[in-house]
């Protein structure tokens, strides 16, 4: 994709590949100046709010902060709606397998916001029962440090994700799952701590 | 009134329980008088009596279970049995709160349960059952409440280590391409 | 809906073991959460309908585990207050005080009036805090957005005056033993007075968009009802009973802090407020003690507010305590002899060998921490007894012959914080 600098030499092939590449670069600039921008432009969060960081994103999402002006206000609660995940506080190990299972159910394109030192690493919480870090087990985007973070640091975060949405856009069809994942099992720990 | 007073409690319970070593004591032994919070030492085979005496009794009243925890003594230096399952009752009607402690040892710790008289112990027992895997007899629906289904740990105990030991890494990756 | 084999269940679930009331029947399993817009984070409701009639309901919590308590035998007295932060976190302020007042209880210190004043006061910011986000969460589950955005444009006001106060807007970890982290500023006391002026036309408004309000009170009243006796036998404590007609709270019944007669040791009287009660016992009666309960915490602020004793927040240094001045520490070898005694991991504090129980009213009811001591700097066992955990059992069986939508109301006005319910 994008303009290749020679200079078209004569004869119809070369000439549409020219053709092809500058169409390739115009709906380049499509997809970036409109279905990236109106993609970035209302993103719907789907909040996966599991404690306190929970609070500050519905601080986020009140008058002060106001993340209506993202065009993020729409929270829609189920997965099948929303483009962007925000985990925002711990995952523990009862809770993991239910966030991996709505992440799935997500449809394409999809992002993941790792709002919180809980959700990012464990935070405080170094034991047995929180996951530290829910990048170990699904994919995210960004993330954001605070304990919980303010709700300024928390549209940093989004903005990032805008950058991330205008620069990278949406992945080929054939580089996405297609879809295959809907059907994966993903169940508790196996064993349970059986080791013990 | 002082809440902490229970002084006409522990008579009525010397009255009818004359026969059982009730050992009533502060739960702090401070050398300075002050405010006292008393606990009763009830052993198992006997504790649905006496709290269903503590319910009943016009002098005595517990009407509220406030708290039902359980205390793993394996580290403390001076301790006589493992665990300690505490509770905390309340008057509401004339104001005043004690603490008993039903002790229960390895291996296979059991104490009755007290849902027959207080609807509140339900899940604080269940709590006990799986952080600390005491049983307890007569118990409606005894599973696990905190923890996960499979987990075969009681975490709360002295001898599991704080960090767990590796439940919290065994999940499957998902990955972009997948998903 | 009932899960059908081939998108195995990641989240255990087989009907067959929730036993129908009639076996054969024609009744409907629902799995309500634990990803669920209404279900306060994570909770899970799995409830069998008879058409929109729920028949039974299990209740599955503990998603929100996250070890708090083996955490505290980790922690020392002072550390484990970032924890306690994480409870309540509508309104973590309280559990600040209410931890240190236990601990406080345990280490037989008693904390100047002034520390007294100012932990009262931000107690019942919290408790204010947590009204509005209860009341605000309770509509927009029922559908009026509007009030939950008026709560919060109140609830940022109190994150400005705690973050004035202490740095930090949300947990703000704020008190140590024997006083606080740091003394108020000189302006602390004019944010209050005007958060105090401009609170009640926000009260008001929420009054008048959800009192007489035809679809709240048709949706929470009568909904949920729980009686006298099944408050008390259910453990529950806080608005949830106090709406049943049980009459308690520990601020008048076991008084702390500017609660107490002669707080300040010269002879002060308790403040005075009045704790409402009400004997409807269902969601709207749950709703209205807390709008009263949010005027009477701003009454008790304003007389606060007015008579903020002078001298220090700390207790004194001779009782080793709390972490000397600064100024002390860099000029004096007393003042990093103590600075290093309280701040070396195999030193700290050294509490008497016993246990203790201290309990707060805290917005959710009472909450009430067991710690047991070993003589150590980190307690032995700190034992959290949560209101909402309590208030939730009750929940089952307070649902049964309620439609769906009425679980919504009942879960709202129960105020289930999942982080304190799990611990």
């Amino acid at each position: 994709m994008g303009l290749n600098g020679a200079a078209p030499s004569p004869g119809s092939a070369a000439q549409e590949v020219v053709i092809a590449t500058r169409l390739d670069h115009i709906i380049g600039l499509i997809r970036r100046y409109t279905v990236n921008w109106s993609r970035k432009n209302s993103l719907w969060p789907m909040p996966y709010a599991t404690a306190c960081c929970g609070i500050e994103l519905m601080a986020t999402g009140a008058s002060r902060y106001d993340i209506a002006r993202f065009g993020a206000e729409a929270m829609r609660f189920t997965p099948r709606q929303c483009d962007l995940m925000l985990v925002a506080g711990r995952v523990t190990i009862k809770m993991m397998p239910v966030l991996q299972r709505v992440y799935i159910q997500m449809t394409e394109p999809k992002w993941v916001l790792s709002m919180g030192a809980c959700a990012c690493t464990g935070g405080v919480f170094d034991n047995y029962a929180v996951v530290q870090g829910i990048d170990q087990f699904m994919p995210v985007d960004v993330y954001v440090p605070g304990c919980p973070p303010r709700p300024e640091t928390l549209l940093e975060g989004f903005m990032a994700i805008q950058r991330i949405i205008d620069a990278d856009g949406v992945k080929p069809g054939a580089e996405r799952g297609g879809g295959k994942g809907l059907r994966m099992e993903i169940s508790p720990p196996a064993g349970g701590g059986a080791r013990e | 009134m002082n809440p902490l007073d229970v002084g006409q409690v522990l008579e009525a319970l010397a009255r009818q329980f004359a026969d059982l070593d009730l050992r009533p004591a502060p739960l702090l032994a401070r050398e300075v008088s002050g405010e006292k919070q008393i606990c009763l030492r009830v052993p198992a085979d006997r504790l649905v009596e006496v709290m269903r005496f503590l319910y009943d009794d016009g002098r005595c009243r517990f009407d509220q279970l406030a708290d039902l925890t359980c205390i793993d003594y394996l580290d403390y230096s001076g301790a006589v049995d493992r665990f300690a399952v505490t509770y905390c009752l309340v008057s509401t009607e004339i104001g005043h709160r004690l603490w008993v402690k039903c002790p229960a040892n390895d291996p296979a710790p059991e104490v009755p349960s007290v849902t027959s008289i207080w609807k509140g112990a339900d899940w604080p027992e269940r709590e006990v059952w799986d952080l600390f895997g005491i049983r307890f007899a007569d118990h409606p629906d005894l599973r696990r409440i905190m923890t996960w289904e499979g987990f075969e740990s009681h975490p709360l105990r002295k001898d599991y280590p704080l960090r767990g030991r590796g439940e919290r890494e065994q999940f499957e990756r998902v990955s972009r391409e997948t998903a | 809906m009932s899960m059908s084999p081939s998108t195995a269940d990641s989240v255990p679930f087989t009907p067959a073991s929730y036993a129908p009331a009639e076996p054969g029947g024609d009744l409907w399993t629902l799995n309500l959460g634990p990803q669920h817009p209404a279900c306060h984070t994570t909770l899970r409701h799995v409830v069998e309908l008879d058409g929109e009639r729920i028949v039974s309901c299990v209740v599955h919590i503990g998603y929100l585990h996250s070890g708090f308590e083996k955490q505290g035998e980790h922690l020392n007295y002072d550390q484990y207050v970032t924890i306690v932060d994480r409870m309540n976190y509508v309104s973590p302020i309280a559990n600040n005080v209410a931890w240190h007042h236990t601990c406080e209880k345990l280490f037989d210190i008693e904390i100047t009036p002034r520390c007294k004043v100012i932990r009262t006061i931000v107690a019942e910011l919290a408790r204010i805090q947590d009204h509005l986000l209860c009341v605000g969460a309770a509509a927009l589950d029922l559908g009026a957005l509007t009030a939950f955005l008026y709560g919060f444009n109140e609830r940022e006001a109190i994150h400005d005056i705690l973050e004035d106060l202490c740095g930090s807007r949300f947990h703000t970890s704020y008190t140590r033993i024997g006083g606080a982290v740091c003394d108020i500023s000189d302006r602390w006391p004019q944010m209050i007075r005007d958060f105090c002026r401009q609170v009640p036309s926000a009260i008001n408004d929420l009054e008048r968009l959800l009192n007489k309000n035809r679809i709240f009170v048709e949706r929470t009243r009568g909904i949920g009802f729980v009686s006298k006796e099944d408050a008390i036998s259910w453990s529950l404590t806080g608005p949830v009973a106090r709406a049943s007609g049980v009459r308690r709270d520990l601020r008048k019944d076991e008084p702390y802090l500017c609660f107490a007669d002669n707080w300040d040791g010269k002879g002060s009287s308790p403040v005075d407020f009045k704790v409402p009660v009400a004997d409807m016992g269902d969601c709207y009666g749950r709703y209205l003690v807390r709008l009263e309960e949010l005027k009477q915490s701003l009454t008790i602020i304003e007389l606060l507010v007015e008579n903020i004793p002078p001298g220090p927040i700390n207790v004194g240094p001779a009782d080793k305590m709390t972490l000397p001045d600064k100024s002390e520490v860099y000029s004096s070898i007393e003042g990093v002899i103590h600075h290093f005694e309280k701040v070396m991991t195999n030193r700290g504090f050294a509490p008497p060998a016993g246990e203790v129980y201290g309990a707060h009213e805290t917005p959710n009811g009472e909450l009430g921490f067991y710690l047991v001591s070993d003589g150590s700097n980190t307690p032995y066992r700190a034992r959290c007894r949560p209101p909402c955990f309590m208030n939730y059992q009750c929940f089952p069986d307070l649902i049964v012959g309620h439609q769906i939508s009425d679980v919504i109301a009942i879960l709202g006005s129960m105020n289930i914080i999942a982080a304190e319910l799990d611990r």
